[in-house]
């Protein structure tokens, strides 16, 4: 337990190296950690948004024939909740470990370009804004978080949702594409000596392949809303069977994206997990390569299985045969990944704290999404399971049995090194059986209903099918999911109300970032380690024979740090009022697309000119 | 604290001019193959030897413009001198690219060809 | 300091901003691998609008001619144009490197040139399509065909923008040698520019 001494001692630190404090400093971050937790208090935000929606959407669902929600508010609902928790959600909360923790793990003082790190945040902001205020206008999109073509055409779309949606994702992949080329910079080229591609730690690989998937996937998506956006508002026929266009190619395209996009959201929590399980089992990850390689695999071959989405769209029995036999084989490395897992678990010392719990439950919750998908991997079986809720409880085992999970496990671990202080671990587990119970109890009777034939994305179902018990229980379910989110945020707010006393290195951490105080001081390392193996600082401690002292908090002279900016907000600004101004053609739109082209060149001609410090 | 990192790679000697220039040259010859080839076998200058020339049209023309993009990239782009990674970062999603242009191709005409057969 | 950050060690030894340039260019390929597979699926699928045409003669059932508009004498000059730029650029980076203030703003002013006249080319292109009956919402020839030779033009003008800027920056001298990698990421986007029109010249205008 830390003294009021060392408290002091923070205190006089953070006053006389100016640690800064004020809105200002915030909006013209350019430090790597803050940028992190502007993603992660953002991305909770619209977490708990996504979650309001999905239980709206329980409430509806909960009896049958049921009036609570109107059909297109019901369907405003679901698309939003997919796509905030996909985009705005998970992905973000992503962004946040690896804007906090990648510098960290490699022994590096920031990313490679932190002014472009700060855009990508501001741009993020602004589509989940544009997204979202929507529903001021009640035009939220409604035409689900995939938007098949041709519902999204001016013909069946006539109303701006379907606009919102794509200009706002188009603004998210600006942000992502930014963050992917600076992060995947970052860790080609920043590692501290010594640290080899094979000696970086597991989060950190599973983070450089997720921007590699982000690089090569969204530009796909970027042509196709550009394609769709242009049928809207232009008058051409891409997916408009009338004028030739296929609507099965926005299918293709979007799935060529898509596919790639769930391996975006499963990998940083893969790689969490892998953090967490060697830590808490006091034991090293078993098969580091074939961890490292199989997470390389699955992300060359997700981009091989796309279709797997179209089997009920009559491609033909050969492209069925193909994406079937592709999405079977994906299921191998994964399972590598499963048994490397268990492998690092077994024979160790299993220290039974909130990340680990967190972390097993990941395992089981994923395998069950894992084992479900690999039954839609079959094109006859699909046929029967496709927009029926077995599918819908599939993507919720992996991402929020997975993504969500993980993230969580990460959160906590992660905790008292970005703040200072450690979550408490009572709540925690409340928190961890709460979650676990309302989990399954919402989405494992999906698994039946779907079976029984149950559809998806339909706003109400009439009684005498069989369907109502289930999806009663269901929405007791996310209740008591929802309650556990609320046991989070007290978590939350009873713990940053209390002192910043976490130690360096609560859990007796591998990686670097145990090495330096917490939370660290703004230029992380004092002085750049070098690495002589995998797992660096349990190397470290051997040799020591013993753990390391509390680092001290010294003073940052000498010490060369980038300035700050607020250009990159800036040109943020310009990108949204640039795109958002496509709303508002043919009559304004045009002179606010230009007015925000101006503000965004402006912005980008004073970043490349003012010196970058 | 200097014995594991790496000073800033010295450029590998460039070309000379006189290469650069050389392979503009190439690449101008190249483009009026193209263009020739596409005279002969549809355009102005089709005679009766262009119908034997069709079917090798395609792959040709797709052969001249492949050897164009090397040249640009290898000697222009200085991928043939700078380090491997340069390379790697580039082919590789060119790769992908390839096989993603082949598959909408391939899909789409087994798409339209199994929808008029009758499914 | 500002200087002390471009020589700062990396892990390969390799530059940040060269690596992150062609990072980028490497995620542009599948943009435009995208807009080029939509193109080649697209373009035959014409419901509405005139067919054959740009490249054949066609008359319409109502007997409304319409003419082969492609030029291909015009666009072989810009694709001539866009390679020799290409090899402009590279004297221009060449002579950047060597501190040749003259031959960089030569060469560099050379490739602006070029650079200029594409987009001209490309601007009388279009305008000549439009007004023969060839517009984005046509038929999905049209869509396709504008959309992606539009965007590559547009990848040209963002270019020639950035070149100029560079261009004004070695006048005032502010492009030594220790500075020449700024002017080397813009010609890596600038032969990406070309070699991506490479493509689309064949495809686009000689393949029917």
């Amino acid at each position: 337990m830390a003294t009021s001494a060392l408290d002091q001692q923070r205190a006089h630190a953070a006053a006389d190296h100016g640690e800064k404090t004020g809105l200002w400093s915030w909006i013209t971050t350019v430090d790597h950690k803050r940028i992190g937790i502007l993603y992660g208090a953002t991305a909770f935000l619209f977490f708990l948004i996504g979650g309001i929606e999905a239980l709206l959407l329980r409430v509806q669902l909960g009896t049958p024939d049921n009036t609570f929600l109107a059909p297109d508010t019901y369907n405003q609902l679901f698309t939003m909740h997919g796509t905030t928790m996909i985009f705005l959600a998970i992905m973000p909360l992503s962004a946040m470990f690896f804007n906090f923790m990648i510098p960290l793990q490699i022994g590096a003082r920031d990313v490679a370009f932190p002014r472009l790190n700060a855009f990508s945040y501001w741009v993020f902001l602004a589509g989940g804004l544009l997204l979202n205020s929507s529903f001021l206008f009640g035009l939220a999109p409604d035409q689900g978080w995939y938007g098949y073509a041709n519902l999204t055409s001016r013909q069946f779309s006539p109303g701006m949702n379907v606009d919102f949606w794509l200009l706002g994702l188009q603004i998210l992949g600006i942000a992502s594409l930014a963050a992917a080329v600076n992060f995947f910079v970052t860790i080609v080229n920043m590692r501290a000596p010594g640290m080899t591609l094979m000696r970086m730690p597991i989060f950190v690989w599973m983070s450089f392949i997720t921007q590699i998937l982000l690089l090569l996937a969204f530009p796909v998506i970027t042509v196709a809303l550009v394609m769709l956006m242009f049928d809207r508002n232009f008058g051409t026929h891409f997916f408009v069977p009338s004028g030739g266009g296929d609507p099965l190619l926005w299918q293709h395209l979007f799935w060529i994206f898509g596919h790639p996009e769930v391996y975006i959201l499963i990998l940083p929590a893969f790689g969490i997990i892998s953090e967490v399980l060697p830590v808490f089992s006091r034991k090293p990850l078993f098969g580091y390569a074939a961890m490292v390689f199989s997470g390389a695999f699955i992300a060359f071959l997700g981009f091989g299985v796309w279709s797997h989405h179209m089997f009920t769209t009559g491609m033909g029995p050969i492209a069925d045969t193909f994406f079937s036999l592709t999405t079977m084989l994906i299921a191998v490395p994964t399972g590598v990944k499963v048994f490397n897992w268990m492998g690092t678990i077994w024979g160790g010392s299993i220290q039974y704290r909130v990340p680990m719990y967190f972390a097993l439950g990941f395992i089981a919750m994923f395998v069950i999404g894992g084992l479900s998908g690999v039954m839609h991997a079959s094109p006859p079986a699909d046929l029967q399971q496709n927009d029926t809720y077995f599918i819908v409880a599939h993507f919720h085992y992996v991402l929020f049995g997975g993504s969500i999970f993980g993230l969580t496990a990460g959160a906590y671990y992660w905790w008292p090194k970005m703040s200072g202080r450690m979550l408490d671990e009572t709540l925690g587990k409340v928190h961890f059986w709460l979650m676990l119970i309302g989990f399954n109890v919402t989405f494992f009777p999906m698994h039946i209903l779907g079976l029984n034939g149950m559809p998806r994305r339909v706003y109400t179902y009439p009684a005498g099918l069989g369907f109502e018990t289930l999806n009663q229980i269901e929405t007791v379910g996310s209740f008591i999911l929802a309650l556990s989110f609320l046991v989070f945020i007290a978590n939350i707010v009873r713990t940053m109300r209390s002192p910043r006393n976490a130690p360096a290195d609560p859990w007796n951490g591998a990686t670097l970032e145990w090495a330096i105080p917490s939370p660290p001081q703004e230029w992380n390392f004092a002085e750049i380690p070098v690495v002589h193996g995998r797992d660096a600082l349990w190397e470290l401690k051997r040799q020591r024979g013993g753990p390391l002292p509390e680092p001290p908090r010294v003073s940052g002279k000498g010490i060369h740090l980038p300035n700050p900016s607020y250009w990159p907000p800036v040109a943020g600004l310009g990108v949204l009022v640039a795109i958002g101004g496509v709303l508002a053609f043919p009559t304004h739109g045009p002179w606010l697309s230009i007015a925000g082209g101006v503000i965004l060149f402006f912005g980008v001609f004073k970043w490349a000119f003012e010196p970058a410090g | 604290m200097d014995a594991h990192a790496t000073h800033a790679q010295p450029e590998h000697a460039h070309p000379t001019a006189a290469v650069y220039v050389k392979v503009g040259l190439v690449l101008f010859v190249l483009t009026a193959l193209e263009v020739g080839l596409y005279e002969f076998t549809y355009g102005g200058h089709a005679g009766p030897a262009s119908a034997s020339i069709q079917p090798f049209f395609v792959p040709l023309l797709l052969l001249l413009s492949a050897a164009k993009f090397a040249l640009v990239a290898m000697f222009y782009m200085h991928l043939k001198q700078d380090h491997r990674l340069f390379s790697g970062v580039f082919v590789f999603p060119l790769i992908i690219a390839i096989v993603v242009i082949f598959a909408l191709i391939i899909l789409s005409a087994y798409h339209f060809a199994f929808a008029r057969s009758g499914g | 300091m500002a200087e002390h950050a471009a020589h700062l060690e990396t892990s390969t030894g390799l530059d940040n901003r060269k690596l992150a340039i062609w990072t980028f260019i490497g995620s542009e390929c599948l943009f435009f691998a995208t807009l080029i597979s939509n193109y080649l699926v697209q373009k035959e699928t014409w419901l509405t609008g005139p067919g054959p045409f740009p490249h054949e003669a066609w008359t319409s059932p109502a007997g409304k001619a319409f003419e082969p508009i492609i030029e291909i004498p015009l666009v072989t000059v810009g694709t001539a144009l866009l390679l020799f730029s290409s090899l402009f650029i590279v004297l221009a980076l060449s002579a950047a490197q060597h501190g040749n203030r003259k031959g960089l703003l030569f060469w560099l002013g050379a490739t602006l040139f070029c650079g200029f006249f594409f987009v001209g080319m490309q601007v009388f292109e279009f305008t000549h399509f439009v007004h023969n009956g060839l517009t984005l919402h046509t038929n999905l020839f049209g869509a396709s065909f504008f959309t992606l030779t539009g965007f590559h033009g547009t990848h040209v003008t963002l270019g020639v923008i950035w070149l100029l800027t560079l261009w004004i920056e070695a006048y005032r001298g502010r492009i030594p040698p220790a500075k020449s990698l700024n002017l080397e990421m813009a010609a890596l986007y600038w032969h990406f520019v070309d070699v991506v029109w490479v493509v689309i010249f064949p495809v686009v205008y000689l393949i029917k």
